[in-house]
């Protein structure tokens, strides 16, 4: 692909060796997706069913700690994936002292191995990055380890990491370039904190960690370190979990604080000074209350920073081609069929405004997008009622309305929230905790009490929404809910 | 009852210590530095379940207490249609009238009539949750969800086990379990034999047991004949359990005095859609009910409702369809709706679409765990709404995952609608949204990366 290039003069040619229909107007492609991520890669892969001529360019600018991963985007490298694997070794921890009232014996305080999880995490993602490669050579797509940006009408310049530049043309683009964790802004904060880009490669052992921020990245991070035995702190600047149903957010909180994880409310840092060198060295954190003038320090070996995502838009040549993005946040805004405002130009996935970042939706809104470009397809993407879930050590699954978004929209006098705590049957034998489990849904009474929000918070909280999800996309009321026999003994039923 | 002293709850518990047997292992991928093999021992285990099921036992008392119902500890039976005589342990007489009756008074484990012996040495599951030393090396006996579950967790916790089956998995002997969605879902049973054999159980096939004789070590031996080889064998066991399956306890109830009719064949009360018997002030619900499915949640909604309706506050009858339920072998299986082979002599194999999909949940990974059974299927009608029928999971925590998809079949869901639904990511469950393959494509159904 690189020596056909080379020539650049006859992409016909290539094109007809490769047994491809050639491309209106002359276009070295039909697609070019820039950014090979969950959106991108499911883009690139849809389109290229369709025979049409795609390119994918993936880039990963090193992070400030130099830390550096393959095709798959956030998801399969630096989130989803390798943060679960993680908080699954957490659980594996709370498994074994579990397994002693179960009857399992063991006497020895059972010690975990950082690297050798790591290790393991970071093959099983090499193997997820060599099946991408594979899967985007079988369909034929042209794949690029480069760095894209626009330079002018239906051309794209992409710079690979030896600084070789090359020019490409395509009829339609889609934008799908993610984002990329933010800093602080103080002094220190390049230099010696990690984020999560570095965290789940990283070659040693983290030690005393302070988690700055609040967002469901920082929650998780601190709970499944916590639960790995380290000794964790969560500096917050106000609430946790912002956009997330409150109530919820703090009963996550109190579990985790119930469980040896330390809060510290209310303050941010306002600089990090190195102590000693090391890996893991010692950071000093000197930080400031957000309601007054009060001071304080900490040592640690690691600062992990989770204070949110910026989207990667603004070095990407959007300017030259006109694309209109939110000068504040960075967001590319769409419509409703994740067109930008240049026609030929698309986006999907975390850079777009308003949309919920999750790698499903990204998914489906490259899926649909090309099977609406290239099958003829109406159909848009659903962004209505998707279900998440946060996977802090009690985890939390949620569908549709919050309580608080709920009462705003419809009136605290028009909905009615069941609620019940629940004691997973596990927990009973070995004394777990026996009121912290808690489900609750959000009915709208004037419309048949119509099911609008359900959340739950307990073990396996993914794989008990994920149906709840389903039945909420169908209209699911509370009198079809009662109607339904409970599975007996899960947690689900409850 | 049944479910909280002998059935579903120390079921569960000691599949969950089964569990942990296993999480034990993948510990060690996932960095814990713990030194294999670890022991187990039965005991602890057997003492925590059953102090936790005394506490339940003690909660109910406590609840009946509060709730102003009389509890009376004695084994009852009818003298006329209104009145119930009962014995205490001690032999002493209590009579009680009442305006209603309700009989809810479940099964027992049957022993097998045809093997010598088989009364005095083998166990049943009423006797194996309340063990006070190990049942060492063991020999469920026929396949019924009860066997492959203590099968499971017995193999799971260490123990030397092996399962004799007359013919095929999960085929139940009584009518009522025909309701129940696996017990024609021949494909998933194969799957869960398949990975307990995988797992370490040891399975006759073809097998049944002639006779059980008590050997001078106090071990059991236990001949059997081999159908396919024509051949008879023995081996000795320290424990013999029979599942052979769960009779109704009628019995004793002088039923036919008061002329509540039962099924000639199944022993069970026949009752309507109200839970009414053949009596009309006389009721029945749960097991011992002829046609229904034998699960602790259908019974509780059944009685809940009956009370309602008895009382005057509600004219609503007892769903029965499309009840989920979930068997707790080492890899599970939940399902909810039809098997395949029901949905074909309903509608055609022509009128039914199957999709489905062999996948790998993502804590197997770094465990290196065989994932080869994990699969699902969803069975729609093939007609353009595509009403689903059924779905069908086996994995881990199966029934956590099938308890919402079985508010949607409630709804009515349809395939598109379930295409509809965003996953979330990463979990087994969301692959029943992604499920594009069909059977009848004959397309390979691995899942294949993000």
């Amino acid at each position: 692909s690189v020596q056909a290039h080379k020539e650049e003069d006859n992409p016909q040619k290539t094109m007809e060796v490769n047994g491809l229909t050639p491309v209106p107007h002359s276009y070295d492609y039909d697609l070019i997706v820039i950014g090979g991520g969950s959106g991108g890669l499911a883009a690139a892969k849809e389109a290229a069913k369709y025979e049409k001529k795609v390119m994918v360019l993936d880039f990963v600018t090193p992070t400030p700690q130099g830390s550096s991963w393959g095709l798959g985007g956030t998801c399969v490298n630096v989130g989803c994936i390798p943060k679960k694997l993680m908080h699954q070794a957490a659980l594996l921890g709370q498994a074994l002292q579990d397994s002693r009232n179960f009857g399992w014996q063991f006497t020895e305080e059972v010690k975990h191995n950082w690297m050798t999880m790591t290790e393991s995490v970071q093959n099983y993602i090499g193997s997820l990055n060599w099946g991408y490669r594979v899967a985007l050579r079988d369909k034929k797509v042209t794949y690029e380890n480069a760095y894209g940006e626009f330079v002018g009408p239906h051309t794209i310049k992409a710079t690979n990491k030896k600084g070789i530049e090359k020019l490409y043309t395509a009829e339609r683009f889609i934008i799908a370039t993610g984002e990329r964790p933010r800093y602080l802004g103080i002094p220190g904060d390049k230099e010696y904190c990690l984020s999560s880009d570095d965290l789940f490669s990283l070659p040693y052992c983290p030690g005393k960690t302070l988690v700055v921020g609040a967002s469901y990245v920082a929650l998780e991070c601190a709970g499944f370190l916590a639960g790995l035995g380290l000794d964790v702190t969560v500096m917050v600047r106000s609430i946790l979990l912002r956009g997330f149903d409150q109530d919820m957010a703090n009963r996550i909180g109190e579990y985790m604080k119930e469980h040896g994880v330390n809060f510290i409310r209310e303050f941010v840092p306002i600089k990090v000074e190195q102590v000693e060198e090391g890996t893991p060295g010692i950071l000093k954190v000197t930080a400031k209350s957000t309601t007054g003038d009060q001071m304080i320090e900490g040592e640690y070996n690691t600062v992990l920073l989770a204070i949110g995502r910026d989207p990667c838009t603004r070095k990407i040549g959007l300017d030259k081609v006109g694309v209109n993005i939110n000068e504040k946040t960075g967001k590319i805004p769409v419509n409703d069929e994740e067109q930008t405002n240049v026609p030929y130009i698309y986006a999907i996935g975390d850079i777009l405004q308003d949309k919920l970042e999750l790698t499903p939706v990204a998914i489906q809104a490259g899926r649909l997008l090309v099977h609406r470009l290239y099958g003829g397809a109406t159909t848009k993407c659903d962004y209505v009622n998707v279900p998440t879930t946060v996977f802090t050590p009690l985890e939390y699954g949620a569908c549709g309305y919050s309580e608080e978004t709920a009462v705003e929209k419809f009136g605290e006098a028009n909905i009615e929230v069941y609620h019940s705590h629940f004691w997973p049957l596990e927990w009973t034998v070995p004394s777990r905790d026996n009121n912290k489990c808690y489900a609750k849904i959000i009915c709208n009474i004037q419309d048949n009490e119509r099911v609008i929000g359900f959340h739950v918070l307990g073990p396996n909280a993914g794989e008990v929404t994920q149906g709840f999800a389903a039945a909420i996309k169908c209209g699911l009321t509370k009198e079809q809910l009662d109607n339904t026999v409970g599975i007996h003994p899960v947690c689900a039923e409850v | 009852g049944t479910c909280v002293n002998v059935g579903c709850i120390p079921k569960k518990l000691m599949h969950q210590a089964a569990l942990l047997g296993s999480a034990l292992k993948d510990a060690q991928h996932y960095g814990w530095n713990i030194s294999q093999p670890v022991h187990h021992t039965w005991s602890v285990m057997a003492q925590g379940v059953q102090n936790y099921v005394k506490s339940l036992n003690w909660g109910h008392r406590v609840q009946l207490q509060e709730k102003k119902v009389k509890y009376f500890n004695i084994k009852g039976s009818f003298s006329d249609p209104h009145t119930v005589r009962g014995l205490t342990k001690a032999g002493k007489e209590t009579v009680v009238t009442a305006d209603n009756i309700v009989i809810a008074t479940g099964g027992r484990p049957k022993y097998p009539t045809d093997v010598a012996g088989a009364l005095e040495y083998g166990i049943t599951s009423d006797d194996l949750f309340w063990l006070k030393e190990s049942p060492g090396k063991t020999l469920p006996s026929f396949i019924l969800y009860v066997s492959l579950e203590c099968a499971g967790f017995l193999t799971g916790i260490g123990l030397d086990t092996t399962v004799m089956m007359r013919s095929v998995p999960l085929r139940g002997f009584d009518q009522a379990k025909k309701t129940i969605c696996f017990t024609t879902q021949q494909q998933m049973a194969s799957l869960v034999t398949e990975h307990m054999e995988s797992y370490g159980t040891k399975f006759l096939k073809r097998c049944f047991p002639t006779k059980v004789e008590k050997l001078k070590s106090n071990r059991l031996q236990v001949t059997w004949k081999n159908a396919d080889l024509d051949t008879e064998e023995t081996d000795s066991f320290d424990t013999v359990m029979w599942a052979v399956g769960r009779a109704p306890n009628t019995k004793t109830l002088n039923l036919e005095t008061v002329g509540v009719k039962t099924n000639s064949e199944t022993g069970k009360i026949i009752v309507d859609a109200s839970e009414a018997t053949s009596v009309p002030h006389i009721y029945a619900v749960g097991d011992i009910t002829e046609g229904r499915p034998e699960l602790t949640p259908t019974a509780i909604a059944a009685g809940k409702l009956l009370a309602q309706r008895l009382f005057g506050q509600s004219s609503e009858l007892m769903d029965y369809d499309n009840v989920p339920t979930t068997v707790f072998t080492p890899l599970e299986y939940g399902c909810v709706g039809l098997s395949e082979e029901a949905a074909v002599q309903r509608h055609g194999s022509d009128n039914i679409e199957v999709y489905h999909a062999y996948y790998k949940p993502l804590e197997f990974t770094v465990a290196e765990r065989d994932a080869t059974q994990c699969y699902m299927k969803m069975v729609c009608l093939r007609e353009r709404e595509q009403r689903i029928l059924g779905l069908h999971f086996i994995g881990p925590n199966a029934g956590e995952v099938i308890q919402g998809f079985a508010l949607g079949i409630k709804c009515g869901a349809t395939y598109p609608q379930m295409m509809k639904t965003v996953g979330i990511h990463p979990t087994c469950a969301e692959e029943v949204t992604k499920l594009h393959i069909t059977k009848r494509s004959g397309l390979d159904a691995t899942v294949t990366g993000c």
